[in-house]
């Protein structure tokens, strides 16, 4: 009989220890004195103390809903919320980006926001348009947006100055671009002119709108990588490295631009102001508008805060993101110079966060930007983007070659979607 | 004589009651035994058996988002036989294998050998072959990757000073493998040694003694007693890496960048399937990859046990 007993006990305690394992996910408690906790998943780490601030004054307003951050590189980011969202393990409250915002609304693993901005009276006025409407699918509001990016032509001053040339102002196109790329190349002291980075947001798509060109078609249904205006723009592109005005493809795998930058290797590169943090501390950078091809063009994107489905504390969660999305949270991320504020009206704190750099062009080239391509398949396009152009920045295929491998692969994506 | 029957009567009671004591507390022992692995046995069967068997289905399914599938059938190993990148990994992990097992093993053994000598310090030499094995992967991999920058890294500045200007170690299809290579028979040296050390130091000293009043040369009793004696543990060694060999993925995620040209060529079966369950959500495609994976690795061991009996000596 006692045998037995110590049997069950030992087996209870064995499921319990397994029990033990299996329950710690990310299921946010609520415990006795109706405090309730939330998670917040988001990517960047640079943004963590204008976060910490902000969850402070929440918290004054409302002391009853305690807020963890969850912070998950952005290399891995999406992969971790799928096998999250998968598992109904998603943060309560999460950043979400315009690539993966389709995908994520029609999992239906976030939930639409319409009838809590209705109940409250939020107003979505106070954000740009275009950016509200990136996070609007099938007529249905999914997240409030957080800031958004434009891109600058970052440039060391202390380079321009030593070879006697003048910085980068309006005026500059394509020729002028390149013409000081080659001045500005000394082999001798290894500094390159300008730096190709196989990025899209920050790079090739800009010059891909400059001339024309286009990524995917306005109706989602076909690709444009082998669009003769978007060979030739990625073709301007690689001829940088062609040229050895800019690293080679190896070298940038192995040191990232922006650190050859940084540390004044390169004289002038394209780059977001979520470099803002980390360039301002070398007082030799600032930043130029892009130059122009045929036209002016350049990407933007923005980021917006949801809400996961399989939140246990909708109303908390809703609080957060109202919180998130208000002007005194905006004027936090403005005055810590973190990322430019969606909050309209709110951008001058940022300019005036890091006054010596010439911040304004972010905000002033939003006015001709182009937004990234939102399609259920973006993100599967940009993984075969890095796939197939790198052998085209590596010099390996030709830049058509590589175009037309490409848009093949992007549209059996689009297709199957 | 009279207690010759007294005693005999309780040699008799008392053998009776001492076998059905065994047999209880025979049975009961296993009782026992299995009550004290039950936790253990059903992490194991929730874990990795059940796993396994999730993985053997949806081998057969096509992924949507956030877990949505549907039966295919046997697609997926259909597409596995046109598709090119597959083969190429096959290629660099068959490569990979070839290069990293046999010349850590004969490393390992020569290591340990001379660190079973009386040599000064060889407590100092054990402990720095084993450090990279108590080193996270990351680590490693982080520190080698600096090592081999082909601009700013230790390994061409070092070559730079004899006039020599190094390749991109990491970037550069052709040599990309084998500086992996380079670094996963370093970081598993140590471990294999002290295996090897372990057998070594099993081997009665009796053989060598009377190797000695032979007069048997210091190659004959190594080939003739220390390698044979030392089979088993060469055997346990092989297998284990062979199967480690097979699943590399660490060293190759952390030292070749996602953008990097030599990509394609080092990426192993593993890295494949890394990239098409959790970068490309192709969940079925991969859990068929994972599959053939454990079905080549199933082979190849059974291959190596049938083997075993025309090399291995158990004593």
């Amino acid at each position: 009989m006692k045998k037995w007993l110590i049997m069950l006990v030992a087996i209870v305690l064995g499921l319990l220890g397994l029990a033990g394992c299996s329950s710690s996910d990310k299921s946010s408690g609520e415990s006795k004195d109706g405090k309730v906790e939330i998670t917040y998943g988001f990517w960047d780490k640079k943004q963590v103390p204008a976060i910490n601030e902000i969850i402070k004054k929440f918290n004054e307003k409302y002391p009853n809903i305690k807020v963890k951050t969850e912070i998950t590189p952005y290399g891995q980011y999406f992969q971790k919320l799928e096998t999250a969202a998968t598992g109904g393990a998603l943060p309560d409250v999460l950043w979400m980006n315009g690539a993966h915002v389709q995908q994520y609304a029609e999992g239906k693993v976030i939930i639409p926001l319409n009838d809590l901005v209705k109940k409250d009276d939020y107003s979505l006025d106070n954000y740009p348009k275009s950016l509200v409407d990136l996070y609007t699918v099938n007529d249905q509001v999914y997240g409030i947006p957080k800031d958004y990016d434009t891109i600058g032509l970052w440039y060391n001053k202390k380079i321009f100055d030593d070879a006697g040339v003048a910085y980068p102002d309006e005026s500059w196109d394509w020729n002028k671009l390149k013409e000081v790329a080659k001045k500005l190349t000394n082999k001798d002291k290894g500094i390159w002119g300008f730096a190709s980075t196989l990025m899209n947001q920050e790079g090739y798509y800009n010059f891909i709108w400059q001339n024309g060109g286009e990524i995917v078609s306005a109706d989602g249904k076909t690709a444009g990588f082998d669009k003769p205006e978007t060979i030739e723009a990625l073709k301007f592109d690689v001829s940088f490295i062609k040229e050895g005005l800019s690293p080679t493809q190896a070298q940038m795998t192995e040191t990232a631009a922006s650190e050859l930058f940084s540390s004044g290797k390169i004289a002038m590169m394209f780059d977001g102001p979520w470099m803002v943090p980390e360039y301002k501390k070398n007082p030799d950078i600032n930043v130029a508008v892009l130059p122009k091809g045929k036209q002016r063009a350049v990407s933007i994107h923005g980021l917006a805060n949801v809400i996961a489905a399989n939140t246990k504390h909708k109303d908390a969660a809703w609080k957060f993101v109202q919180f998130l999305g208000s002007k005194d949270a905006a004027e936090i991320f403005a005055k810590t110079g973190t990322v430019i504020p969606a909050y309209n009206g709110t951008q001058d704190a940022w300019l005036k966060s890091v006054p010596n750099m010439n911040l304004k062009v972010f905000i002033d080239s939003a006015e001709y930007s182009v937004p990234l391509p939102s399609v259920k398949a973006t993100g599967e396009i940009w993984q075969y983007e890095v796939d197939v152009l790198k052998k085209a920045w590596s010099l390996e295929v030709s830049v058509e070659d590589a175009a037309k491998e490409l848009n093949k692969m992007a549209n059996d994506a689009l297709a199957k979607n | 004589m009279k207690e010759l029957p007294l005693n005999g009567d309780v040699k008799g009671k008392r053998k009776k009651s001492v076998s059905s004591l065994a047999k209880t507390k025979k049975r009961s022992d296993y009782f026992w035994a299995y009550v004290m692995i039950a936790p253990t046995m059903l992490g194991l069967f929730i874990f990795y058996l059940w796993p396994i068997l999730q993985t053997f289905y949806y081998s057969f399914t096509e992924w949507g988002a956030f877990g949505q599938h549907v039966w295919i059938g046997l697609e997926n190993y259909k597409r596995m036989l046109t598709d090119a990148n597959l083969f190429q990994s096959i290629k660099n992990t068959a490569i990979y294998i070839i290069f990293t097992v046999p010349i850590g093993i004969f490393l390992s053994i020569l290591v340990a050998v001379l660190l079973n000598q009386k040599i000064k310090g060889k407590t100092v030499y054990r402990t720095l072959y084993f450090l990279p094995v108590i080193t996270m992967p990351a680590a490693i991999a982080m520190v080698w990757r600096w090592l081999y920058n082909a601009d700013y890294g230790l390994l061409n500045y070092l070559l730079s000073l004899f006039g020599i200007k190094g390749p991109h170690w990491v970037s550069d299809p052709k040599i990309a493998l084998y500086s992996i290579i380079v670094v996963a028979i370093w970081s598993g040296v140590g471990y294999n040694m002290v295996i090897f050390l372990s057998g070594l130091q099993g081997i009665p000293r009796v053989y060598y003694e009377a190797a000695e009043i032979d007069g048997a040369g210091p190659f004959t009793v190594f080939f003739k007693i220390t390698l044979p004696l030392l089979s088993p543990v060469i055997f346990f060694v092989t297998i284990m890496s062979l199967i480690g060999a097979f699943q590399v993925f660490d060293l190759i995620f952390m030292m070749i960048g996602k953008g990097s040209t030599a990509l394609e060529h080092t990426q192993s079966i593993v890295y494949l399937f890394y990239q098409h369950a959790f970068v490309l959500n192709d969940k079925g495609y991969a859990a068929a990859i994972a599959v053939v994976l454990l079905i080549v690795i199933l082979i190849i061991t059974a291959i190596q046990m049938a083997l075993q009996k025309k090399w291995v000596h158990y004593d």
